[in-house]
């Protein structure tokens, strides 16, 4: 029984269907709109974290700072490289690994973790993905300190030319290159949006996905030249030519140019372009599929969570 | 102008269970041979066939037994649940309140909650902070605002979900059952502010079990029944065919008691 006369109803089904690359954009300029949201919802993630704790985000800080001291005294003795040269070289690759790692492992988690949320509040799914970046980013700014701290320390060791592996590549030494970081990681970050869409909605649907990435991708940080570098491998194959197969370890290892993208500039390392080349290919591929997934189940997100 | 309208909308659920949500499965069924699909995931059709249309000044009541769809109806109005098949279209700022456990962090004070409810139902942080004192007069929490909220109780909770949400200017307003927890008189202190944001925004669409409180809020109802809108009209004549007898009638005999007595009507 229809209270409501046929006149009332409107008439027609409206044109805009569920799946369009429309309502796909519509749903990530909308949480770009919401970014006082995600901006305030990212803070409180990281005040709740450490919400009775006595020097609160400060243990960010700490423990980025005694990992990357460690890593680099041990590394630098293991490949008898330079301290004042690989600590930060390895101080650097570690805040910028962090950043990626809490992206892929927390973005698989995204949307399984605000199902409350998303079951209760209509907004668009990018807002959790949009909050999550946020997050790492703020982690990633308290770890800056140490950046700061290490910069300061082992300043004069970095302003001239240096080599980090005897028989490695020249680097320039710190210069105006360091503001490259900056575009660097905004590139970055954008990424860590895709990413973070496409494997949350994929994990949200195939739950075993999570604890794959997860066992991967320790794997993944060890085969990154982080706690090692490039100049090894060079070594390794004797010329120092990019020619060999061995170089392939790192260059066919996405990570690899992510991390240099932003590291390079901080350490006043040569900037090599073609890690921007590659990186500016995987933002676009890697959106286009992000947004072909949008497209296609976005709305399917909330009833798998 | 607010409205709503779904046309032939269904909602089904396909529940995984552990073995079909993984990959292994989806692979090996594959490699074995024909698998209906359909018959793979378990399909729970929750709603079924819905129609309707919703316009500025609806206040419609939602009856009906447990597990009929109400909640899940209320989500699609929301846009939470978009349709499986069929379509619906929701213009208007909508602002629900559902299971009140859910969608609120417990671990952090009241007065954040609030912010950040305010923030998922689209206002400003500016906006939120100059409401922020009129939503603590309303509530009356006082200081358990600064507490944790995994320290309120329930009815405190509906307080404050019902302070966001009436302080807000929402355009459409759902609510679902669980309203009914708070004593009555704060009740009685809503009801003048529910009555107030009804006047003002579009939209109601209120599920309860109580015909008090059904009486209050809405003109009609919907009443849903295993998926299916079963009957949509006005607010007495649905309940009586619901009921099998007509509640308001027993009401005009007991015109001195007070109509909000907590008893939950049923």
């Amino acid at each position: 029984m229809q209270a409501t006369s046929t006149l009332d109803q409107a008439e027609a089904p409206p044109a805009v269907k569920s799946r369009s690359f429309k309502r796909a954009f519509a749903d990530v300029r909308e949480a770009w709109d919401h970014r006082e949201l995600w901006g305030h919802l990212g803070w409180q993630d990281i005040k709740q974290r450490y919400r009775r704790s006595v020097i609160g985000p400060l243990w960010i800080t700490i423990s980025m700072g005694t990992t990357a001291l460690a890593l680099g005294l041990l590394y630098s003795v293991l490949f008898t490289t330079n301290v004042p040269t690989f600590l930060p070289y390895v101080t650097v690759g570690f805040i910028v690994w962090n950043f990626i790692l809490g992206c892929i492992t927390e973005g698989t988690d995204v949307f399984i973790a605000n199902e409350g949320l998303i079951k209760h509040l209509p907004a668009p799914i990018t807002v959790h993905v949009m909050r999550m970046v946020w997050r790492q980013v703020l982690f990633l700014a308290h770890n800056l300190v140490v950046y700061a701290l290490v910069l300061a320390i082992f300043f004069t060791a970095l302003n001239h030319p240096y080599t980090i592996t005897k028989g490695g590549i020249e680097h320039p030494g710190l210069s105006w290159t360091m503001v490259l970081a900056i575009p660097g990681f905004v590139l970055l970050a954008v990424n860590a949006v895709w990413i973070a869409l496409l494997f949350g909605v994929i994990s949200t649907r195939f739950r075993d996905i999570p604890p794959v990435v997860n066992s991967f991708i320790n794997l993944v940080f060890f085969m990154t030249p982080i706690v090692w570098d490039t100049g090894v491998l060079q070594k390794v194959t004797g010329s120092g030519s990019d020619n060999d197969w061995r170089m392939l370890i790192a260059e066919l290892n996405p990570v690899y140019h992510f991390v240099e993208i932003v590291r390079a500039p901080l350490i006043g390392h040569a900037i090599d372009w073609h890690h921007w080349a590659i990186v500016g290919g995987f933002t676009v591929v890697g959106w286009l599929a992000a947004l072909v997934i949008l497209r296609n189940y976005r709305a399917r997100v909330s009833y798998w969570v | 102008m607010v409205s709503i309208d779904v046309w032939n909308a269904s909602v089904d659920f396909p529940i995984f269970d552990a073995k079909s949500r993984s990959l292994k499965k989806l692979a090996l069924g594959k490699v074995g041979g024909k698998i209906e699909s359909e018959g793979r995931v378990p399909i729970i059709e929750a709603l079924h066939d819905i129609t309707l249309s919703l316009k500025d000044g609806d206040r419609v009541g939602l009856v009906g037994h447990n597990g009929a769809g109400k909640s899940t109806l209320l989500r699609l109005l929301a846009g939470i649940y978009e349709p499986t098949r069929g379509h619906s279209r929701i213009i208007g700022k909508v602002a629900p309140v559902f299971d009140l456990g859910v969608g609120m962090d417990p671990e952090i004070s009241g007065y954040e909650n609030i912010m950040i409810r305010g923030l998922f139902l689209g206002m400003s942080r500016k906006q939120m902070e100059t409401r922020v004192d009129d939503i603590a007069q309303f509530t009356e929490l006082g200081d358990y605002l600064q507490m944790p909220l995994r320290t309120y109780s329930t009815g405190m909770r509906v307080r404050l979900a019902l302070g966001v949400v009436t302080s807000i200017n929402p355009e459409i307003l759902l609510l679902d059952e669980g309203i009914g927890a708070v004593d009555a008189a704060f009740m009685a202190k809503a009801r003048d502010r529910l009555k107030d944001l009804v006047a003002r925004s579009g939209l109601l669409v209120f599920a309860n079990h109580s015909d008090e409180f059904l009486a209050e809020f809405c003109d009609k109802a919907i009443w849903m029944d295993e998926g299916h809108v079963k009957m949509f009209g006005g607010l007495r004549e649905v309940l009586t065919a619901y009921k099998g007898f007509d509640p308001f009638e027993r009401h005009q005999q007991h015109e001195e008691t007070p109509v909000l007595s907590g008893n939950g009507g049923e």
